[in-house]
C-alpha cells in the first residue's frame, strides 16, 4: 500500500551570509489514520520538516534538488505554488503553538471558521455557519453555535486552541501537523488537547504528525517515534519498541535524563555538553562528541539508517554491530 | 524548636486593573527549613511565581507577612531589608534574558560582591573563577559575553550569579524548563549538588511534577492562588489526595507506555483569578464523586495531620 505521505531525502538549507544546512538527508512515510510523533531539541529541524510539507518554508530557506514531500501520490515540492496552496488548505490541517498569535484578534471567531470553510469551496454563508457551529461541537466547545459571535480574547487559551483546530479541519483534511500543540506548562490543557487530537484521529481517520520536543508526551499517543538529532533522523522505531529498547545512544541518554515518578533518583544521569546548532555541527556522527559509547569510526563517518531489528531503525556504528 | 528560614503567612496578592481585582495569590502560608527545598507547583496562572516574586520582595504584598530569619521583611529598616535580601537569591527561568549581552560574564557575577561588599575588590576576579568553576564553567569564560554560550550554561552562569552573594535561599523560578531535555538533568545535579555543599534551601517554583519530585523534600501545589495540597514530595506525588493534584500526577508524562497509568483530563481550564468561585476554586471542574452544594459554597481549609494537609471537604488526610 502506498503510504499517505512519503517525505525522501528532504534537505532546507540557508543561504546568508554562509550556506547552513538545517534539515540532512530526512525521509520518512505516513500511513492513513497513523500518529507519528517527531522528537528532537531545538534546533534538531524537526519544525522546518514540518513545515517543508505543506511548502510553509520561510522565504530565505532552501530545499535541495532531490527533496521529495509526496502526498497521496502528488510531489509538493516540484508543484507550482497555487496547485500546492490548494492541497495544503484542503488535506493539509495545521495546528502550531500560539493560538494567541494565529487567530484575527477584530474578527468574530465564527467568521475565521465561516471564512476557512468558504475558502474551500462556495459554500453558502447560512450553511457555513452551520458547518462552523458542527465544527466548533466536533473540537468540544460547548455551546458551540452561541460561541460563534464571540471575540477571540473572551476565550480562553484552551478554547482558542480549540478553535484553531476547527479552522484547520474546514477543509477535508487527511494529515494533521501539529507543532507542539500545547505549552507544556498548561499541564491540564494539554492532557486536554492530546485527548482531542487522539478523538479527532479516530472518529476521522487522520493521520498526525506530532512535532514535539517531549519524549514523554509521546509515549501514550504515537504508533512510531521518530527521533531528531542535529538535522538527522537517528532512530525510528514503534513506539512501545523504542522505549523498551532505544537503540541509539541520545534516545537512550533523553530516557535516562527525563525523572520518572516511579523510579526517584536523588541524581539523574545527564549527557554532557550542549546540543549543536546549525552551522555548528561536528563532522562524522553529530552526536560522538557527547556519546559514551563513541568509537574511532563515529568522528570521521557519518552512519545512516540502518535496521536495528524489525522496523527498528538507527543511526549508529555501535548499535547496528557496524562498529568493529 | 529553631525558627524557620522563611516563614510566610496568609500571603495574599491583588492586582488591580480595570476596576477589578485579580486575586493572583489568595492567602498561602509555608515555612522553609535551612537547607530544605520546596516544590511549589501549579500551571499559569495558579499564582505560584507571584509567591516567588513577593517573597524576594520584588512586589509590595496586599497582606499577610513573610518572615526571613525570624525578621518581618515589612517592618525592616531599607538598610536591614537590603541586608537580608543578600540572602535570599533569585534563579530566572531564562537565564538568556536575565544576562545583559554587553557584559562580560564576569563582571555579571561580580556586581553582587561589589554592591553588597562582600568581597574586597582585589579579591573578586578570584571570588569569580572559582565561582565558575562551581558551576562548572571554566575560569576563561569570564571574559566571555552570554551569547557565547549554550542555554545550559548560562543558566549555570545564571546560578553562579545568585551563589556570588552567598544566599541562604534561591527561589528558582522554573530554572530547567526552558532547556532542552538533554541538559536539563545536568542543571537539577547542579542544583542538588550546590544544596549539598552550601546547606542551600530552595523555593523551587516549576510546573513538572516529576522535576519537582526529583529535587524537593516537600511540596505545595498551587490552584488558583491558593494551596490545595502539601506535605513530603514523596507522599503528595505517590498518593496525592486533592482531585486537582491526582489529575496533575494522571498528566505527568510516563516514558514507558506500558505502565501509563490512569489519566485524568479535566474539563474545563482554570478560571480567571478576577473572578474566583465562590467556594472551592476547583469545583468547576472537580470531578470528585463526593462534590457537593457545600464545595459550591463554601472554601475548604487546608486542613490535615502535621505538614500532610489538603484543603478539600471530602478528602481527610489521616
Amino acid at each position: 500500500m502506498t503510504p499517505l505521505l512519503e517525505v525522501t531525502n528532504l534537505s532546507i538549507g540557508f543561504a546568508n551570509p554562509e550556506p547552513i544546512t538545517a534539515v540532512d538527508d530526512v525521509s520518512f512515510r505516513i500511513d492513513r489514520s497513523e500518529v507519528i510523533a517527531l522528537v528532537g531539541e531545538s534546533g534538531c529541524g524537526k519544525t522546518l520538516t514540518g513545515l517543508a510539507i505543506p511548502g510553509l518554508l520561510p522565504s530565505e530557506a532552501r530545499t535541495s534538488a532531490g527533496s521529495r514531500v509526496v502526498l497521496d501520490g502528488n510531489d509538493l515540492v516540484g508543484m507550482p505554488e497555487a496547485a500546492r496552496r490548494r492541497i495544503r488548505g484542503a488535506r493539509i490541517a495545521m495546528v502550531f503553538q500560539d493560538p494567541q498569535a494565529s487567530l484575527n484578534p477584530v474578527m468574530r471567531v465564527g467568521d475565521q471558521v465561516i471564512e476557512a470553510i468558504r475558502a474551500h469551496g462556495p459554500v453558502p454563508r447560512a450553511e457555513a455557519r452551520t458547518r462552523a457551529a458542527a465544527l466548533l461541537e466536533e473540537v468540544g466547545i460547548a455551546d458551540a453555535a452561541a460561541r460563534l459571535d464571540a471575540w477571540p480574547h473572551e476565550l480562553s487559551g484552551g478554547m482558542r486552541q480549540r478553535v484553531m483546530i476547527a479552522i484547520a479541519l474546514a477543509g477535508a483534511p487527511v494529515l494533521l501537523l501539529a507543532n507542539d500543540p500545547t505549552p507544556a506548562r498548561d499541564v491540564t490543557i494539554q492532557a486536554q488537547s492530546l485527548e482531542l487530537l487522539d478523538r479527532l484521529r479516530r472518529a476521522r481517520g487522520l493521520a498526525v504528525l506530532l512535532i514535539t520536543h517531549d519524549l514523554g508526551i509521546v509515549a501514550s499517543r504515537a504508533d512510531r517515534v521518530l527521533v531528531m538529532y542535529a538535522g538527522r533522523i537517528i532512530e525510528s522505531a514503534p513506539t512501545a519498541e523504542l522505549f523498551r529498547v532505544p537503540r541509539h545512544p541520545y534516545t537512550r541518554g533523553l530516557l535516562a535524563a527525563v525523572p520518572r515518578v516511579d523510579a526517584p533518583e536523588s541524581r539523574l544521569e545527564a549527557i554532557a555538553g550542549s546540543v549543536p546548532q546549525p552551522g555548528r555541527w561536528p563532522p562524522g556522527c553529530r552526536f560522538h562528541p557527547r556519546c559514551p559509547v563513541a568509537i574511532a569510526r563515529c568522528g570521521t563517518e557519518a552512519p545512516s539508517m540502518e535496521p536495528a531489528e524489525g522496523p527498528h531503525h538507527t543511526a549508529c556504528w555501535v548499535a547496528t554491530g557496524a562498529g568493529s | 524548636m529553631t525558627v524557620p528560614l522563611l516563614e510566610v503567612r496568609d500571603l495574599v496578592k491583588h492586582y488591580r486593573a480595570h476596576g477589578t481585582v485579580i486575586r493572583a495569590v489568595d492567602g498561602v502560608s509555608r515555612d522553609i527549613a535551612a537547607g530544605e527545598t520546596l516544590g511549589l507547583v501549579g500551571e499559569s496562572g495558579s499564582g505560584k511565581s507571584t509567591v516567588g516574586r513577593t517573597v524576594l520582595r520584588l512586589e509590595p504584598l496586599t497582606s499577610g507577612s513573610v518572615r526571613f530569619d525570624g525578621n518581618d521583611l515589612g517592618s525592616l529598616s531599607s538598610a536591614a531589608l537590603r541586608a537580608t535580601r543578600r540572602r535570599m537569591q533569585l534563579v530566572f527561568q531564562d537565564p538568556g534574558g536575565a544576562l545583559n549581552p554587553r557584559r562580560r560574564v564576569g563582571d555579571a557575577i561580580a556586581e553582587g560582591m561589589r554592591i553588597h561588599r562582600t568581597v574586597a575588590p582585589g579579591a573578586i576576579r578570584d571570588r569569580v573563577i572559582a565561582l565558575l568553576e562551581e558551576v562548572g564553567l571554566a575560569a576563561s569564560d569570564a571574559d566571555k559575553r552570554p551569547h557565547q554560550f549554550s542555554g545550559g550554561q548560562r543558566q549555570r552562569i545564571g546560578i553562579a550569579r545568585a551563589l556570588a552573594v552567598e544566599p541562604a535561599l534561591l527561589v528558582c523560578d522554573e530554572p530547567v524548563s526552558a532547556l532542552d531535555v538533554s541538559v536539563r538533568a545536568q542543571v537539577l545535579n547542579l542544583l542538588l549538588e550546590l544544596r549539598e555543599r552550601r546547606a542551600l534551601a530552595y523555593l523551587f517554583i516549576a510546573h513538572d511534577l516529576a522535576v519537582v519530585q526529583q529535587v524537593a523534600h516537600r511540596v505545595a501545589v498551587m490552584y488558583l492562588g491558593t494551596i490545595v495540597e502539601t506535605g513530603q514530595a514523596r507522599t503528595v506525588i505517590g498518593a496525592p489526595r486533592h482531585p486537582y493534584t491526582r489529575a496533575l500526577v494522571s498528566a505527568i508524562p510516563h516514558p514507558d507506555p506500558a505502565r501509563a497509568s490512569e489519566r485524568i483530563v479535566l474539563a474545563g481550564e482554570q478560571p480567571s483569578p478576577a473572578k474566583p468561585p465562590p467556594g472551592c476554586p476547583f469545583e468547576p471542574r472537580c470531578f470528585h464523586p463526593a462534590k457537593d452544594a457545600r464545595c459550591r459554597h463554601e472554601r475548604p481549609a487546608l486542613e490535615g495531620l502535621g505538614e500532610r494537609r489538603v484543603a478539600c471537604h471530602h478528602e481527610r488526610v489521616d
